[in-house]
């Protein structure tokens, strides 16, 4: 835990010098020609770090994370303006399949498993952007089974018999096929128990720690999220309200109201929460 | 007893014939669940481009490329101006413009090469093979055994591609999620693009066997309708529900005609797939092997 604090404190310390592999700058997302969704996010990733990318329902994370992989494109939507940029090169222009193979990979909400492909077919549709060996396909393979062993044993049936929580891996670890160097999570918690949900995050923060596979993770489950991440966004209404550590974020009194419906004086009803969030933000 | 099994076999292997073309059907709607009512008029535009060249003077072996290369590029070409610009709009749209389409690739086929009935000779005799008809009694016709060698040989080929190669794994996977497909990299107009292609393909072979037998004209095209029922017996999206449908629907309409025609006057042929398809579409929606639809409870 210490140790997490330690490079938490580097992180907030050096944001403006630490390489980053992701940043977002000032985009907005129009659906459908009229629909104004994102109004102006920004958000930056630095080099193998998780960052949580916070808010209720309808907040805008999940276009956020379509707008940086690009499948916004399929739903009719637009980033209008701003830039993202992975790695210092410009990335919005690109296809999906450009942005694989620069190693931006998105798991998306919801899982989205092949449900007619094994669950290892599922897995090696994930490596379809790079030409490589059997051999080395095999090793790929491994890899997976290496973090996901659930998987392994798993590996012959249809992905759209097995589990949600072996759906949610099977979709991780087929991300993991493209050997990307960051992953957009979104929502993996959803719809599952709260004890596959630790060991999903726990996989996470391995993969993080051992392969140094930066992540920028979607959640509503706030707490949970901020407890594996490194640095936190809040979005609410298609705009970051508060950023901040993970550590601060989740001590953080506004947080703790606005999300938990904690106070120092207690559980308050949501009702109250939302007026005091409210008339916060006139205030503002 | 005989007489049975000669009437069941050429049932059996003309189903063969209607499998070849119900299998054009299936690689495109497995691939984007485009029902493609263009297909019978692709085999009609392949057999009508591949006679034309003969016509012109090219060889056997310099039409067959040539006709192939025409219809991978039609396919490519639909795929670039019919589909692409129809991405994520409603199926029915889709289906609406593959109507629009069939007309489309009728008219020029015409165009291209006139609307004479014209016949074609692939070499093959349809007679029936001696050797059979003296050791177990039953006229076995040479044409139809080599036109179910030439489907098994594409099916087998095709299967092996859905499911052992990247390419054939990425068309299933696209088949089942666009969006995750996407989201793992997989070009989808690329995808879409190869199906099209190899549906093209698919429709020669059917054009080249089925103008042999019944001669290039028009009515090729529909040829396609006698596909629905393979199709909704096979399932739609099922290569070898393809092959099953089409034997099931060859041999039950030769065996109705036979032993069920002369109590209702005859011509049952040409409904009785039908019927049967209607039968079993109420029994089961998906056909015998249509991807179940697989749902969480």
């Amino acid at each position: 835990m210490s140790a997490a604090l330690t490079t938490a404190t580097a992180i907030a310390g050096d944001v403006s010098t630490a390489v980053m592999d992701l940043s977002v700058n000032n985009i907005e997302v129009i659906y459908d020609h009229v629909i104004l969704v994102l109004k102006g996010v920004s958000l930056q990733v630095a080099q193998g770090r998780i960052v949580a990318l916070l808010g209720a329902n309808g907040a805008g994370k999940t276009t956020t994370l379509k707008a940086i992989s690009n499948l916004l494109h399929a739903e009719r939507g637009e980033v209008t303006k701003g830039a993202i940029e992975f790695r210092g090169q410009r990335v919005d222009r690109l296809t999906p399949n450009e942005l694989v193979r620069m190693g931006v990979c998105q798991v998306m909400e919801g899982r989205h498993c092949f449900p007619h492909l094994t669950v290892e077919e599922n897995l090696l549709t994930g490596a379809f952007t790079r030409k490589i060996s059997r051999g080395d396909l095999k090793a790929a393979l491994e890899r997976v089974y290496h973090y996901f062993p659930r998987l392994k044993d798993r590996r012959t049936s249809l992905a759209g018999y097995t589990s949600g929580g072996e759906q949610q891996m099977t979709a991780v670890g087929r991300a993991l096929m493209a050997h990307p160097s960051m992953i957009l999570l979104d929502e993996p918690s959803m719809g599952l128990a709260p004890q596959i949900v630790a060991e999903i995050f726990e996989i996470v923060r391995s993969l993080n720690e051992s392969e140094h596979v930066s992540f920028l993770l979607a959640e509503q489950n706030t707490m949970v999220a901020l407890r594996i991440a490194d640095y936190g966004y809040i979005l609410e209404n298609g705009r970051v309200v508060m950023d901040g550590v993970a550590d601060d974020l989740a001590k953080n009194e506004d947080v703790k109201e606005f999300y938990l419906g904690l106070s120092t004086a207690g559980r308050k009803s949501f009702k109250d929460v939302k007026h005091y969030r409210r008339r916060k933000r006139w205030l503002a | 007893m005989q007489f049975f099994f000669e009437v069941l076999i050429g049932g059996l292997l003309s189903g063969v014939m209607y499998s070849l073309v119900a299998l054009g059907f299936v690689l495109i709607y497995k691939a984007s669940g485009v029902f493609n009512f263009a297909q019978g008029s692709m085999v009609f535009f392949a057999a009508l481009t591949f006679v034309g060249l003969l016509e012109k003077g090219l060889g056997f072996w310099l039409a067959l490329p040539a006709t192939l290369a025409v219809m991978i590029v039609l396919g490519l070409v639909i795929e670039r101006i019919v589909l692409r610009p129809l991405i994520n709009q409603p199926q029915i749209t889709l289906f609406m413009a593959t109507i629009g389409l069939s007309f489309f690739i009728e008219g020029l086929a015409q165009l291209m090469w006139g609307a004479n009935v014209r016949g074609l000779e692939l070499g093959i005799q349809d007679e029936p093979l001696q050797w059979v008809s003296d050791v177990a009694g039953v006229n076995v016709s040479k044409f139809d055994l080599v036109a179910a060698g030439i489907a098994a040989v594409l099916v087998s080929t095709l299967a092996i591609f859905f499911s052992r190669t990247r390419i054939g794994r990425a068309l299933r996977a696209v088949a089942d999620d666009h969006q995750a497909a996407l989201a793992v990299g997989i070009p989808l107009q690329q995808i879409w693009g190869i199906v099209w292609a190899v549906a093209g393909a698919v429709a020669l072979v059917a054009g080249l066997l089925w103008g042999a037998r019944n001669g290039v004209q028009f009515a090729l095209t529909f040829v396609a309708l006698k596909a629905l029922p393979v199709l909704i017996l096979g399932g739609f999206e099922s290569i070898p529900g393809a092959v099953v449908g089409g034997l099931i629907v060859g041999a039950s309409e030769k065996l109705a005609e036979v032993y069920v025609g002369p109590y209702v006057g005859g011509g049952i042929e040409g409904w009785f797939p039908y019927v049967l398809a209607l039968l079993f579409l109420l029994v089961r929606p998906e056909g015998l092997f249509g991807e179940k639809i697989i749902r969480r409870i």
